[in-house]
C-alpha cells in the first residue's frame, strides 16, 4: 500500500497526471483516516506509560520514607497501624501460597482436560464441553469469591482439612477457587498448543504401535511443550494478580505462614484492602499501595514477557 | 555396550519371544489415563454446576422485583441493588463507547496500514500483549493516581470508573479484532486494491463488513468482562453505598460486582442472601450480553452466506 501511494506522488511532475477531483479527495481522506487510526494505536502506549509514571513517583517517595532493605527483609506487614511496619515478606509468602495452590489444581487438571478435548473427545462432545468451559471462564471473580467463602471453605476445606481447625478465611479455599478460575484458560491455551502439533507425528507414533496415551504423553506433550509452558506462566501470572477472590476468601491478615489453613494477604489483595479504607493522598499508607503495586507489576511483567517470548518461538516452529 | 550390540542375535536362532509382555500394563494405563482426562473436564463442569446451583438456592428467597426496585440499604430486609445496576450500565456503557472505537481502530491500523518492519510498530504490538497481562488491580492504581486524583482529578465518579475499565478492556478488544480482520481472505483485499480502491476504501467496504461478526463477538466478550470486573473499582470509590442512580459522568456510583462484594463481606448472614440474589441478577445481565454476541454472529454469518 505504501507502494501505491508513492507511485502516485512520483508521477506528480507531469502536470496532467496530478490527482485531481475525485481521486485527490480520496487520497486526502486516505491520509486523514490513516492519521486517526495511527493515533488510536498510540492510546495503548500512552496507557502503559501512564501506568509506569503513576507507579514510579509515589514508589520512589515511599522508599525515601521506608528503607528498601526493611521493605524486602522485614517479616511484619502492618503499614496502616501505629507503629507502622513495612516488611513485605508476609505478602510475598501469602502470594506464593495462593499461587502454588492454584497452580497445583489448575495445571494438571488443565493439561488432562486439554488432552481430552484435543486427543480423545468426539466432535459432538467438544461442541458441548468447550462453550460450557467458556461460561466458567466468564464467571466474574466476585462470584468466585462468594463461592470460595460460602461453599468451598465450609463444605470442603473446613470439613476435610487434616491438621487443625480452619476459620472463616483460608488460603486453601481462596487458592483452590483461583485455580478453578484459571482452569478454563489453562485448558484452552494448552489445547491450542496441542492442536497445533502436526497430525503426521501422531500417525507415525500410532504406526509404530503406540497407544493413544503414549501418543499423548510421548509425542503430543513434548511437541506442544513450549505452548504449554507459556500457558502455565500465564496461569501463574493470573494467580498472582487475582485480587477479589483472595480478598473475600483469604481475609486480610498478613501473616508469615506456609500453612494453607490460615488466612493470608497477598500483594494484590493488600492493594484492594488498602483501597477500601480511603487513604489520604500523600500519606505513607497511600504510597504503600504504589510500592506494592510496583512490585506486583514488575513480577507479572517479567512473567508476561517470558510467556510472549516462548509463544513466539513456538509459533515459528510450526508455521 | 559395544559387546552387546555387536552380538545382536538372530531372533529365530535364539527363539526370542516377540510377544509384547508390557501390553496388559499399557492397556490398563491407557484406560486410567483416558478416564483421568475425561474426569478433569467433568470436574470443571461439575464445579460450575455446584457454583450456579448453590448461589441460586442461597439467593432464592430474595430473587424478586423488590431486589431490583430497592436501593442498597444497611437493613438487609430492604436492601436492593437498583443504583448498582444503573451504575454498572453507566460505567460499562461509557467504557464500551470509548474503547470499542479505539480498539477496533488500533486493530485496523496494525493489520491494514502499519508496516511491521518498523521498530515502533513492534513496540506497540509488544506493549498491547503486555498490557493484556497486567493484573486488573494495577489499572485501579493508574486510575487512582492519574484520573481520580493527580492530573485529571475527576474524583470517584462514573467517568473515572469508565475510563479505567475502557483502558482495561482495550487490549482484549484489539487482540480479538485483529484476529477477526486477519481471518478475512487476502483475495478479497487484493481484488479490491487491484480494482483501484484505496486502502481505506478496501477496509471500509470489504474488510470491515466481512470481519464484523468476529469483531462484535470479541468486543462484546470484552465488555462483559468489564461488567464483571471488581478489583480496580475497589480503589476508585465504587464500594460505597449509593442510594441514588447516577445521571451524569460526574456523579458518584457503585457497580453490581462491588455491591455484591460489599454484601458478601458483611458480617450479617442476611446480607449473604441478598449477595447471592444479586449474583443471579449479574449473571442474568452477562447472559443477555453473551446471547446478543451469539445472535450478532449468527445474524451476520447468515447474511453473508
Amino acid at each position: 500500500m505504501t507502494a501505491s501511494s508513492t507511485a502516485v506522488t512520483q508521477v506528480q511532475p507531469v502536470g496532467s497526471l496530478l490527482p485531481t477531483g475525485h481521486l485527490r479527495r480520496r487520497l486526502i481522506v486516505e491520509r486523514i483516516v490513516r492519521a486517526i487510526l495511527g493515533v488510536t494505536a498510540l492510546v495503548s502506549v500512552v496507557a502503559t506509560v501512564a501506568i509506569a509514571i503513576s507507579l514510579i513517583r509515589p514508589t520512589l517517595e515511599f522508599f525515601t520514607e521506608v528503607p528498601l532493605g526493611e521493605f524486602l527483609t522485614g517479616d511484619t506487614w502492618a503499614p496502616l497501624f501505629e507503629p507502622a511496619q513495612f516488611g513485605v515478606l508476609p505478602l510475598i509468602a501469602g502470594t506464593f501460597i495462593i499461587m502454588v495452590i492454584a497452580v497445583v489444581l489448575s495445571v494438571p487438571l488443565g493439561l488432562l482436560g486439554a488432552f481430552y478435548l484435543s486427543e480423545y473427545a468426539s466432535r459432538r462432545t467438544r461442541a458441548i464441553a468447550k462453550p460450557v468451559l467458556e461460561v466458567l471462564a466468564g464467571v466474574p471473580t466476585v462470584v468466585f469469591g462468594f463461592f470460595a467463602l460460602f461453599w468451598v471453605n465450609p463444605e470442603v476445606v473446613q470439613r476435610f482439612y487434616p491438621v487443625g481447625k480452619v476459620g472463616t478465611f483460608s488460603a486453601l479455599a481462596a487458592g483452590l477457587v483461583v485455580g478453578l478460575m484459571i482452569l478454563p484458560t489453562m485448558v484452552s491455551l494448552a489445547e491450542d498448543a496441542m492442536s497445533a502439533v502436526p497430525d503426521s507425528l501422531r500417525q507415525g507414533a500410532f504406526a509404530l504401535g503406540s497407544t493413544r496415551r503414549e501418543v499423548c504423553t510421548k509425542v503430543v506433550f513434548p511437541a506442544a511443550l513450549s505452548g504449554i509452558v507459556a500457558a502455565i506462566v500465564l496461569a501463574v501470572s493470573r494467580a498472582i494478580g487475582e485480587t477479589t477472590i483472595v480478598l473475600l476468601a483469604a481475609g486480610s491478615n498478613p501473616q508469615l505462614t506456609l500453612d494453607p489453613g490460615q488466612g493470608v494477604q497477598t500483594m494484590s489483595s493488600f492493594i484492594g484492602f488498602a483501597g477500601i479504607g480511603d487513604q489520604s493522598t500523600g500519606s505513607t499508607g497511600y504510597k504503600t499501595i504504589f510500592a506494592v503495586g510496583t512490585l506486583l507489576f514488575l513480577i507479572t511483567l517479567v512473567l508476561n514477557m517470558f510467556s510472549v517470548r516462548i509463544v513466539r518461538r513456538f509459533r515459528e516452529a510450526y508455521e | 555396550m559395544s559387546t552387546i550390540s555387536d552380538a545382536r542375535p538372530d531372533p529365530r536362532e535364539v527363539g526370542v519371544d516377540l510377544h509384547d509382555t508390557t501390553a496388559p500394563r499399557r492397556r490398563v494405563l491407557d484406560v486410567v489415563f483416558r478416564v483421568a482426562t475425561a474426569a478433569s473436564v467433568v470436574f470443571a463442569l461439575v464445579m460450575l454446576a455446584v457454583l450456579l446451583i448453590d448461589t441460586f438456592m442461597t439467593g432464592q428467597p430474595r430473587i424478586n422485583a423488590d431486589l431490583v426496585k430497592n436501593m442498597p440499604s444497611a437493613r438487609p430486609a430492604r436492601a436492593g441493588v437498583q443504583s448498582a445496576i444503573f451504575g454498572s450500565l453507566w460505567v460499562v456503557g461509557l467504557s464500551a463507547a470509548v474503547s470499542m472505537p479505539l480498539g477496533i481502530g488500533t486493530a485496523i491500523y496494525l493489520e491494514e496500514f502499519a508496516n511491521r518492519d518498523h521498530w515502533y510498530i513492534r513496540l506497540i504490538e509488544l506493549n498491547i500483549q503486555n498490557l493484556a497481562g497486567v493484573p486488573s488491580v494495577v489499572f485501579g492504581i493508574l486510575g487512582l493516581a492519574f484520573i481520580a486524583r493527580g492530573p485529571l482529578s475527576w474524583g470517584f465518579t462514573v467517568g473515572t470508573g469508565a475510563a479505567v475499565l475502557a483502558i482495561l478492556i482495550l487490549p482484549t478488544i484489539i487482540i480479538s479484532s485483529r484476529e477477526a480482520i486477519r481471518a478475512v481472505p487476502p483475495s478479497l483485499t487484493d481484488g479490491s486494491l487491484a480494482l483501484g480502491a484505496t486502502r481505506w476504501q478496501t477496509v471500509w467496504r470489504q474488510v470491515l463488513p466481512s470481519s464484523i461478526p468476529g469483531i462484535a463477538t470479541g468486543s462484546i466478550l470484552a465488555v462483559s468482562r468489564a461488567l464483571g470486573e471488581s478489583a480496580p473499582l475497589i480503589l476508585l470509590g465504587a464500594l460505597t453505598f449509593v442510594t441514588y442512580n447516577p445521571d451524569s459522568m460526574d456523579d458518584g456510583y457503585s457497580v453490581l460486582p462491588l455491591l455484591i462484594f460489599r454484601y458478601t463481606a458483611d458480617a450479617k448472614a442476611e446480607f449473604h442472601v441478598v449477595a447471592a440474589a444479586a449474583i443471579v441478577v449479574l449473571l442474568a445481565m452477562l447472559l443477555v450480553l453473551n446471547a446478543s454476541a451469539i445472535f450478532i454472529r449468527n445474524h451476520f454469518q447468515n447474511r453473508n452466506a
